[in-house]
Protein backbone atom coordinates (compact mmCIF):
# COMPACT_ATOMS: atom_id res chain seq x y z
CA UNK A 1 0.00 0.00 0.00
CA UNK A 2 3.04 2.25 -0.02
CA UNK A 3 2.54 5.42 -2.02
CA UNK A 4 6.26 5.92 -2.49
CA UNK A 5 6.52 2.93 -4.85
CA UNK A 6 9.90 1.89 -6.11
CA UNK A 7 11.57 5.31 -6.29
CA UNK A 8 13.09 5.41 -2.83
CA UNK A 9 12.24 8.76 -1.26
CA UNK A 10 12.88 9.71 2.31
CA UNK A 11 10.21 11.71 4.03
CA UNK A 12 11.45 13.98 6.80
CA UNK A 13 12.13 11.95 9.93
CA UNK A 14 10.86 13.02 13.33
CA UNK A 15 14.06 14.59 14.58
CA UNK A 16 14.55 16.54 11.33
CA UNK A 17 11.05 17.98 11.61
CA UNK A 18 11.47 18.84 15.30
CA UNK A 19 14.89 20.52 14.93
CA UNK A 20 13.75 22.25 11.73
CA UNK A 21 10.94 24.01 13.58
CA UNK A 22 12.95 24.73 16.70
CA UNK A 23 15.70 26.30 14.59
CA UNK A 24 13.10 28.13 12.46
CA UNK A 25 11.48 29.63 15.55
CA UNK A 26 14.85 30.59 17.07
CA UNK A 27 16.04 32.12 13.78
CA UNK A 28 12.85 34.18 13.56
CA UNK A 29 13.41 35.52 17.10
CA UNK A 30 17.10 36.16 16.34
CA UNK A 31 16.35 38.00 13.10
CA UNK A 32 13.74 40.19 14.77
CA UNK A 33 15.86 41.10 17.79
CA UNK A 34 19.03 41.25 15.70
CA UNK A 35 17.61 43.89 13.40
CA UNK A 36 16.57 45.94 16.45
CA UNK A 37 20.14 45.67 17.79
CA UNK A 38 21.59 46.58 14.39
CA UNK A 39 19.41 49.70 14.23
CA UNK A 40 21.07 51.11 17.36
CA UNK A 41 24.47 51.22 15.70
CA UNK A 42 24.18 50.49 11.97
CA UNK A 43 27.90 51.01 11.32
CA UNK A 44 30.42 48.25 10.62
CA UNK A 45 34.18 48.13 11.10
CA UNK A 46 37.14 45.79 10.71
CA UNK A 47 39.52 44.78 13.53
CA UNK A 48 39.16 45.04 17.32
CA UNK A 49 37.71 48.50 17.75
CA UNK A 50 35.22 50.72 15.96
CA UNK A 51 32.96 53.56 17.06
CA UNK A 52 31.36 56.83 15.98
CA UNK A 53 34.69 58.65 16.10
CA UNK A 54 36.31 56.12 13.76
CA UNK A 55 35.82 55.58 10.05
CA UNK A 56 33.37 52.76 9.32
CA UNK A 57 33.83 50.09 6.68
CA UNK A 58 30.22 50.68 5.62
CA UNK A 59 26.94 51.83 7.09
CA UNK A 60 23.53 50.25 6.72
CA UNK A 61 20.81 52.85 5.99
CA UNK A 62 18.38 51.53 8.59
CA UNK A 63 16.62 53.05 11.57
CA UNK A 64 16.57 56.46 13.23
CA UNK A 65 20.28 56.42 14.16
CA UNK A 66 21.60 56.30 10.59
CA UNK A 67 23.74 59.43 10.12
CA UNK A 68 22.06 61.29 12.98
CA UNK A 69 24.49 61.03 15.89
CA UNK A 70 25.63 64.40 17.21
CA UNK A 71 28.97 64.86 18.92
CA UNK A 72 30.89 67.77 20.37
CA UNK A 73 34.18 68.78 18.75
CA UNK A 74 36.85 66.09 19.14
CA UNK A 75 39.45 66.52 21.88
CA UNK A 76 42.72 64.58 21.33
CA UNK A 77 43.76 62.31 24.21
CA UNK A 78 47.21 63.87 23.95
CA UNK A 79 50.65 63.40 22.48
CA UNK A 80 51.68 59.82 21.81
CA UNK A 81 48.09 58.62 21.49
CA UNK A 82 48.27 58.31 17.71
CA UNK A 83 45.54 60.85 17.04
CA UNK A 84 43.03 59.07 19.28
CA UNK A 85 40.41 61.50 20.49
CA UNK A 86 37.24 61.75 22.52
CA UNK A 87 34.00 63.67 22.02
CA UNK A 88 30.77 63.98 23.99
CA UNK A 89 27.63 62.56 22.45
CA UNK A 90 25.11 65.37 22.66
CA UNK A 91 21.82 63.45 22.50
CA UNK A 92 20.73 59.97 23.45
CA UNK A 93 20.19 57.85 20.33
CA UNK A 94 17.25 55.55 19.63
CA UNK A 95 17.90 52.41 21.64
CA UNK A 96 15.72 49.33 22.25
CA UNK A 97 18.59 47.08 23.32
CA UNK A 98 17.14 46.55 26.80
CA UNK A 99 14.68 43.95 25.50
CA UNK A 100 16.35 43.33 22.12
CA UNK A 101 19.64 42.07 23.57
CA UNK A 102 17.93 39.88 26.19
CA UNK A 103 15.54 38.47 23.57
CA UNK A 104 18.48 37.88 21.22
CA UNK A 105 20.37 35.85 23.80
CA UNK A 106 17.25 33.93 24.82
CA UNK A 107 16.76 33.03 21.16
CA UNK A 108 20.48 32.25 20.89
CA UNK A 109 20.25 29.64 23.66
CA UNK A 110 17.35 27.87 21.92
CA UNK A 111 19.18 28.15 18.60
CA UNK A 112 22.42 26.77 20.06
CA UNK A 113 20.78 23.71 21.64
CA UNK A 114 18.68 22.95 18.54
CA UNK A 115 21.65 23.41 16.20
CA UNK A 116 23.87 21.15 18.31
CA UNK A 117 21.10 18.51 18.35
CA UNK A 118 20.63 18.83 14.58
CA UNK A 119 24.33 18.62 13.72
CA UNK A 120 24.93 15.73 16.13
CA UNK A 121 22.00 13.67 14.87
CA UNK A 122 22.77 14.67 11.29
CA UNK A 123 26.26 13.26 11.64
CA UNK A 124 25.34 10.13 13.64
CA UNK A 125 22.44 9.08 11.43
CA UNK A 126 24.33 9.73 8.22
CA UNK A 127 21.64 12.25 7.19
CA UNK A 128 24.28 14.89 6.45
CA UNK A 129 26.56 12.59 4.43
CA UNK A 130 23.88 10.69 2.57
CA UNK A 131 21.40 13.45 1.77
CA UNK A 132 22.94 16.91 2.18
CA UNK A 133 26.48 16.60 0.84
CA UNK A 134 26.83 15.97 -2.93
CA UNK A 135 27.83 12.40 -3.71
CA UNK A 136 31.20 11.57 -5.23
CA UNK A 137 31.13 12.54 -8.89
CA UNK A 138 27.79 14.32 -8.54
CA UNK A 139 29.24 17.81 -8.39
CA UNK A 140 30.32 18.39 -11.99
CA UNK A 141 30.25 21.58 -13.98
CA UNK A 142 27.78 19.98 -16.37
CA UNK A 143 25.39 18.85 -13.64
CA UNK A 144 25.58 22.26 -11.99
CA UNK A 145 24.81 24.00 -15.28
CA UNK A 146 21.87 21.65 -15.90
CA UNK A 147 20.40 22.30 -12.46
CA UNK A 148 20.79 26.08 -12.74
CA UNK A 149 19.14 25.99 -16.17
CA UNK A 150 16.28 23.89 -14.78
CA UNK A 151 15.66 26.50 -12.06
CA UNK A 152 15.63 29.35 -14.53
CA UNK A 153 12.85 27.92 -16.66
CA UNK A 154 9.24 27.58 -15.63
CA UNK A 155 7.71 25.40 -14.44
CA UNK A 156 10.27 24.88 -11.70
CA UNK A 157 11.38 21.25 -11.16
CA UNK A 158 9.08 20.03 -8.38
CA UNK A 159 10.02 16.60 -7.05
CA UNK A 160 8.13 15.38 -3.97
CA UNK A 161 9.31 16.74 -0.60
CA UNK A 162 12.34 15.20 1.12
CA UNK A 163 15.52 13.57 -0.08
CA UNK A 164 17.02 12.95 -2.57
CA UNK A 165 17.62 16.66 -3.06
CA UNK A 166 18.74 18.36 -6.24
CA UNK A 167 22.33 19.52 -6.61
CA UNK A 168 21.69 23.24 -5.97
CA UNK A 169 19.41 22.31 -3.09
CA UNK A 170 22.13 20.17 -1.49
CA UNK A 171 24.77 22.89 -1.89
CA UNK A 172 22.47 25.55 -0.43
CA UNK A 173 21.38 23.46 2.55
CA UNK A 174 24.96 22.38 3.26
CA UNK A 175 26.25 25.95 3.05
CA UNK A 176 23.58 27.15 5.49
CA UNK A 177 23.67 24.35 8.07
CA UNK A 178 27.41 23.61 8.07
CA UNK A 179 28.83 27.09 7.49
CA UNK A 180 26.43 30.02 7.95
CA UNK A 181 24.60 28.82 11.08
CA UNK A 182 27.74 27.71 13.00
CA UNK A 183 29.46 30.94 11.89
CA UNK A 184 26.62 32.91 13.51
CA UNK A 185 27.28 31.14 16.81
CA UNK A 186 31.06 31.60 16.68
CA UNK A 187 31.04 35.25 15.62
CA UNK A 188 28.32 35.96 18.18
CA UNK A 189 30.36 34.37 20.97
CA UNK A 190 33.45 36.34 19.88
CA UNK A 191 31.64 39.62 20.61
CA UNK A 192 31.07 38.64 24.25
CA UNK A 193 33.71 40.17 26.55
CA UNK A 194 33.45 37.32 29.07
CA UNK A 195 33.68 34.57 26.45
CA UNK A 196 36.53 36.26 24.56
CA UNK A 197 38.39 36.54 27.88
CA UNK A 198 37.97 32.82 28.43
CA UNK A 199 38.79 31.81 24.83
CA UNK A 200 40.95 34.59 23.34
CA UNK A 201 41.56 32.26 20.37
CA UNK A 202 38.17 33.45 19.11
CA UNK A 203 39.57 36.97 18.75
CA UNK A 204 42.51 35.61 16.76
CA UNK A 205 40.31 33.35 14.65
CA UNK A 206 38.17 36.25 13.43
CA UNK A 207 40.68 39.08 13.81
CA UNK A 208 38.81 41.07 16.43
CA UNK A 209 35.47 42.00 17.94
CA UNK A 210 34.42 44.31 15.12
CA UNK A 211 35.49 41.90 12.39
CA UNK A 212 33.39 39.23 14.11
CA UNK A 213 30.47 41.67 14.25
CA UNK A 214 30.82 42.44 10.54
CA UNK A 215 31.00 38.71 9.67
CA UNK A 216 27.96 38.17 11.92
CA UNK A 217 26.15 40.70 9.73
CA UNK A 218 27.27 39.12 6.43
CA UNK A 219 26.27 35.71 7.70
CA UNK A 220 22.89 37.14 8.77
CA UNK A 221 22.46 38.58 5.26
CA UNK A 222 23.21 35.16 3.73
CA UNK A 223 20.68 33.46 6.02
CA UNK A 224 18.04 36.10 5.30
CA UNK A 225 18.61 35.62 1.55
CA UNK A 226 18.39 31.86 2.01
CA UNK A 227 15.08 32.23 3.85
CA UNK A 228 13.69 34.33 1.04
CA UNK A 229 14.71 31.77 -1.59
CA UNK A 230 13.64 28.83 0.61
CA UNK A 231 10.13 30.27 1.09
CA UNK A 232 9.85 31.26 -2.58
CA UNK A 233 10.81 27.74 -3.73
CA UNK A 234 8.27 26.21 -1.39
CA UNK A 235 5.59 28.56 -2.67
CA UNK A 236 6.46 27.70 -6.29
CA UNK A 237 6.67 23.93 -5.93
CA UNK A 238 3.59 22.93 -3.97
CA UNK A 239 3.45 24.65 -0.58
CA UNK A 240 0.74 22.39 0.85
CA UNK A 241 2.57 19.11 0.34
CA UNK A 242 5.85 20.66 1.51
CA UNK A 243 4.22 21.92 4.69
CA UNK A 244 2.55 18.58 5.28
CA UNK A 245 5.89 16.83 4.82
CA UNK A 246 7.84 19.06 7.23
CA UNK A 247 5.06 19.06 9.84
CA UNK A 248 3.58 15.53 9.60
CA UNK A 249 6.41 13.72 7.85
CA UNK A 250 4.18 12.19 5.19
CA UNK B 1 17.63 36.83 63.52
CA UNK B 2 20.73 35.02 64.68
CA UNK B 3 19.77 31.99 62.65
CA UNK B 4 19.11 34.18 59.63
CA UNK B 5 22.57 35.64 59.80
CA UNK B 6 24.17 32.23 59.93
CA UNK B 7 22.06 31.02 57.03
CA UNK B 8 22.98 34.04 54.95
CA UNK B 9 26.65 33.73 55.64
CA UNK B 10 26.64 30.01 54.84
CA UNK B 11 24.79 30.71 51.63
CA UNK B 12 27.30 33.41 50.91
CA UNK B 13 30.10 30.95 51.31
CA UNK B 14 28.45 28.35 49.09
CA UNK B 15 27.65 30.95 46.47
CA UNK B 16 31.14 32.33 46.55
CA UNK B 17 32.81 28.96 46.26
CA UNK B 18 30.72 27.09 43.75
CA UNK B 19 29.14 30.09 42.06
CA UNK B 20 26.38 29.22 39.72
CA UNK B 21 25.35 25.64 40.26
CA UNK B 22 24.27 26.73 43.72
CA UNK B 23 22.65 29.72 42.09
CA UNK B 24 20.49 27.63 39.81
CA UNK B 25 19.36 25.32 42.60
CA UNK B 26 18.59 27.87 45.26
CA UNK B 27 16.90 30.09 42.68
CA UNK B 28 14.58 32.61 44.20
CA UNK B 29 15.84 33.39 47.71
CA UNK B 30 16.10 37.08 48.49
CA UNK B 31 19.83 36.93 48.71
CA UNK B 32 20.10 35.39 45.27
CA UNK B 33 20.48 37.33 42.05
CA UNK B 34 18.61 38.40 40.11
CA UNK B 35 15.04 38.71 41.31
CA UNK B 36 13.53 38.21 37.88
CA UNK B 37 9.94 37.54 36.93
CA UNK B 38 9.66 37.53 33.15
CA UNK B 39 10.98 35.39 30.32
CA UNK B 40 13.66 37.82 29.16
CA UNK B 41 15.05 38.23 32.66
CA UNK B 42 15.01 34.45 33.08
CA UNK B 43 17.12 34.24 29.92
CA UNK B 44 19.57 36.76 31.39
CA UNK B 45 19.68 34.70 34.57
CA UNK B 46 20.40 31.54 32.57
CA UNK B 47 23.24 33.29 30.72
CA UNK B 48 24.67 34.43 34.05
CA UNK B 49 24.46 30.90 35.51
CA UNK B 50 25.97 29.32 32.37
CA UNK B 51 28.81 31.82 32.09
CA UNK B 52 29.61 31.50 35.78
CA UNK B 53 29.70 27.69 35.56
CA UNK B 54 31.31 27.20 32.13
CA UNK B 55 33.86 30.04 32.07
CA UNK B 56 36.89 30.38 34.28
CA UNK B 57 36.21 32.93 37.02
CA UNK B 58 39.76 34.22 36.79
CA UNK B 59 40.31 34.49 33.03
CA UNK B 60 41.79 37.83 32.01
CA UNK B 61 40.58 39.96 29.12
CA UNK B 62 43.14 40.64 26.41
CA UNK B 63 45.35 43.65 27.00
CA UNK B 64 46.57 45.72 24.09
CA UNK B 65 49.60 47.71 23.12
CA UNK B 66 49.75 51.51 23.49
CA UNK B 67 49.84 51.78 19.70
CA UNK B 68 46.43 50.10 19.54
CA UNK B 69 44.65 52.79 21.59
CA UNK B 70 41.69 54.21 19.65
CA UNK B 71 39.30 57.11 19.86
CA UNK B 72 36.49 56.66 22.36
CA UNK B 73 33.26 58.63 22.49
CA UNK B 74 31.82 59.74 25.82
CA UNK B 75 28.22 58.54 25.89
CA UNK B 76 25.45 58.38 28.44
CA UNK B 77 26.04 61.13 30.97
CA UNK B 78 29.05 63.11 29.80
CA UNK B 79 28.81 65.75 32.52
CA UNK B 80 26.66 65.36 35.66
CA UNK B 81 26.90 69.14 36.24
CA UNK B 82 25.01 69.90 33.00
CA UNK B 83 21.27 69.29 33.48
CA UNK B 84 20.72 68.22 29.86
CA UNK B 85 23.03 65.21 29.86
CA UNK B 86 21.63 61.80 30.65
CA UNK B 87 19.99 60.80 33.91
CA UNK B 88 20.34 63.93 35.98
CA UNK B 89 19.98 64.48 39.67
CA UNK B 90 19.88 68.26 40.32
CA UNK B 91 21.29 67.98 43.83
CA UNK B 92 24.06 65.55 42.93
CA UNK B 93 24.76 67.62 39.82
CA UNK B 94 25.26 70.73 41.93
CA UNK B 95 27.57 68.81 44.29
CA UNK B 96 29.50 67.56 41.29
CA UNK B 97 29.83 71.07 39.81
CA UNK B 98 31.28 72.34 43.13
CA UNK B 99 33.75 69.47 43.43
CA UNK B 100 34.87 69.87 39.84
CA UNK B 101 35.51 73.58 40.39
CA UNK B 102 37.91 72.57 43.15
CA UNK B 103 39.69 70.03 40.92
CA UNK B 104 38.07 67.27 43.02
CA UNK B 105 40.24 68.11 46.05
CA UNK B 106 37.14 67.85 48.27
CA UNK B 107 35.77 64.78 46.50
CA UNK B 108 35.50 61.67 48.69
CA UNK B 109 34.69 58.05 47.96
CA UNK B 110 32.75 56.53 50.82
CA UNK B 111 33.15 52.81 51.36
CA UNK B 112 30.61 51.36 53.80
CA UNK B 113 28.56 48.25 54.47
CA UNK B 114 30.17 44.92 55.31
CA UNK B 115 33.64 46.28 55.97
CA UNK B 116 35.51 46.38 59.30
CA UNK B 117 36.73 49.94 58.65
CA UNK B 118 34.23 52.13 56.77
CA UNK B 119 36.44 54.69 55.06
CA UNK B 120 36.13 57.95 53.21
CA UNK B 121 38.91 58.15 50.62
CA UNK B 122 40.23 61.30 48.97
CA UNK B 123 41.62 61.04 45.45
CA UNK B 124 45.13 61.30 46.94
CA UNK B 125 44.35 58.43 49.35
CA UNK B 126 43.22 56.27 46.44
CA UNK B 127 46.35 57.11 44.43
CA UNK B 128 48.48 55.86 47.34
CA UNK B 129 46.89 52.41 47.12
CA UNK B 130 48.33 49.74 44.78
CA UNK B 131 48.07 50.83 41.16
CA UNK B 132 47.29 48.92 38.01
CA UNK B 133 47.45 50.11 34.40
CA UNK B 134 45.71 48.12 31.66
CA UNK B 135 44.97 48.75 27.99
CA UNK B 136 41.64 47.09 27.33
CA UNK B 137 38.67 47.09 25.00
CA UNK B 138 35.41 48.69 26.02
CA UNK B 139 32.40 46.91 24.48
CA UNK B 140 29.26 49.02 24.41
CA UNK B 141 25.85 47.33 24.28
CA UNK B 142 25.11 49.51 21.24
CA UNK B 143 27.69 47.58 19.22
CA UNK B 144 30.75 49.83 19.19
CA UNK B 145 34.10 49.17 20.84
CA UNK B 146 37.10 51.29 21.83
CA UNK B 147 40.56 50.56 23.20
CA UNK B 148 41.94 52.77 25.98
CA UNK B 149 44.50 52.69 28.76
CA UNK B 150 43.12 52.81 32.29
CA UNK B 151 45.05 53.44 35.50
CA UNK B 152 43.57 52.90 38.92
CA UNK B 153 43.36 50.86 42.08
CA UNK B 154 42.22 47.24 41.84
CA UNK B 155 38.84 47.01 43.59
CA UNK B 156 40.09 44.05 45.65
CA UNK B 157 42.94 46.22 47.02
CA UNK B 158 40.50 48.95 48.03
CA UNK B 159 38.12 46.45 49.63
CA UNK B 160 40.85 44.72 51.60
CA UNK B 161 42.15 48.12 52.73
CA UNK B 162 38.71 48.56 54.35
CA UNK B 163 38.65 45.04 55.79
CA UNK B 164 35.94 43.43 53.69
CA UNK B 165 33.96 40.90 55.73
CA UNK B 166 33.61 37.27 54.57
CA UNK B 167 29.82 37.58 54.33
CA UNK B 168 30.16 40.01 51.40
CA UNK B 169 28.25 38.89 48.31
CA UNK B 170 27.77 42.04 46.26
CA UNK B 171 29.49 45.37 45.81
CA UNK B 172 27.17 48.31 45.10
CA UNK B 173 28.21 51.51 43.34
CA UNK B 174 26.45 54.89 43.56
CA UNK B 175 27.28 57.80 41.29
CA UNK B 176 26.88 61.54 40.76
CA UNK B 177 24.69 60.97 37.68
CA UNK B 178 22.11 59.10 39.76
CA UNK B 179 23.17 55.71 38.53
CA UNK B 180 23.55 52.74 40.82
CA UNK B 181 24.53 49.18 40.13
CA UNK B 182 25.99 46.12 41.81
CA UNK B 183 28.32 43.28 40.85
CA UNK B 184 29.01 39.88 42.37
CA UNK B 185 32.22 39.01 44.23
CA UNK B 186 33.68 37.05 41.29
CA UNK B 187 33.74 40.26 39.28
CA UNK B 188 34.56 42.47 42.28
CA UNK B 189 37.71 40.50 43.14
CA UNK B 190 38.85 39.95 39.54
CA UNK B 191 42.36 41.40 39.07
CA UNK B 192 41.31 43.58 36.11
CA UNK B 193 38.35 45.12 37.95
CA UNK B 194 39.75 48.53 38.85
CA UNK B 195 38.58 51.95 39.97
CA UNK B 196 40.24 54.14 37.35
CA UNK B 197 41.41 57.72 37.89
CA UNK B 198 43.65 57.85 34.82
CA UNK B 199 42.91 57.36 31.13
CA UNK B 200 45.54 57.23 28.38
CA UNK B 201 48.21 58.59 30.73
CA UNK B 202 46.22 61.59 32.00
CA UNK B 203 43.58 62.31 34.61
CA UNK B 204 40.26 60.72 33.75
CA UNK B 205 38.36 63.24 31.55
CA UNK B 206 34.94 64.48 32.72
CA UNK B 207 33.15 62.69 29.88
CA UNK B 208 34.64 59.36 30.91
CA UNK B 209 33.67 59.63 34.56
CA UNK B 210 36.06 61.93 36.46
CA UNK B 211 37.37 61.69 39.03
CA UNK B 212 36.85 57.94 39.46
CA UNK B 213 35.04 55.26 37.45
CA UNK B 214 34.67 51.52 37.54
CA UNK B 215 36.32 49.38 34.85
CA UNK B 216 34.57 46.00 34.73
CA UNK B 217 36.35 44.44 31.80
CA UNK B 218 34.44 41.17 31.39
CA UNK B 219 31.04 42.81 31.10
CA UNK B 220 29.40 45.21 28.66
CA UNK B 221 30.26 48.90 29.00
CA UNK B 222 27.24 50.18 30.90
CA UNK B 223 28.22 48.12 33.95
CA UNK B 224 31.40 50.24 34.27
CA UNK B 225 29.78 53.12 36.12
CA UNK B 226 31.28 56.61 35.88
CA UNK B 227 31.38 59.47 38.44
CA UNK B 228 31.60 57.25 41.53
CA UNK B 229 30.73 58.69 44.94
CA UNK B 230 29.89 55.75 47.21
CA UNK B 231 30.54 52.02 47.46
CA UNK B 232 28.52 49.71 49.69
CA UNK B 233 29.52 46.12 50.38
CA UNK B 234 26.41 43.99 50.88
CA UNK B 235 25.38 40.40 51.56
CA UNK B 236 22.21 40.53 49.49
CA UNK B 237 21.18 41.22 45.94
CA UNK B 238 19.00 44.20 45.24
CA UNK B 239 17.92 45.65 41.94
CA UNK B 240 19.47 49.09 41.85
CA UNK B 241 17.89 50.06 38.55
CA UNK B 242 18.85 47.89 35.57
CA UNK B 243 16.11 45.30 35.95
CA UNK B 244 13.43 47.82 36.82
CA UNK B 245 14.29 49.81 33.71
CA UNK B 246 14.22 46.70 31.52
CA UNK B 247 17.91 45.92 31.16
CA UNK B 248 19.93 42.85 32.02
CA UNK B 249 21.76 42.93 35.34
CA UNK B 250 24.53 40.61 34.15
CA UNK B 251 26.15 41.46 30.82
CA UNK B 252 29.00 39.09 30.10
CA UNK B 253 27.67 38.84 26.55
Amino acid sequence: MSTTGKTKRHSHSGWVRLTHWLIALAVFVLLYSGVAILMVHPRFYWGQAGNDLMRPLFEVPIGPNYHTQQFSAQIPFGAGQGGAATADRLAEPWNQNGWARSLHFLGAWAFLFALIAYLTLGTLTGHARKRLLPKRGELTRHALRQDIKAHLTLPMPAPPPGAPYGLLQKLTYALIVFIALPLMVLTGLTMSPAIAANWPVLLDLFGGTQTARTLHFFSFAAIALFLLVHLTMIALTGPVRHLRAIILGA
Amino acid sequence: MGNDRILLSRRGLIGGLTSSSALLLTGCGESQPPTYGNLLRMGDNFTYAMQRSLLSTTSLVREYDRSEITSMPATGTYDPAIPSTGAHDPEAGLDYAMLRKGAFADWRLEVTGLVDRPTSFSLADIKRLPRRTQITKHSCEEGWTAIAEWTGVPLHSLLSACGMQPTARYVEFYTFDRNADNIDMIDALHPQTILAYGMNGRDLPIGHGAPLRLRLERQIGYKSLKFLRRIVVSDRFQDLGNIKSGWAWYNGI
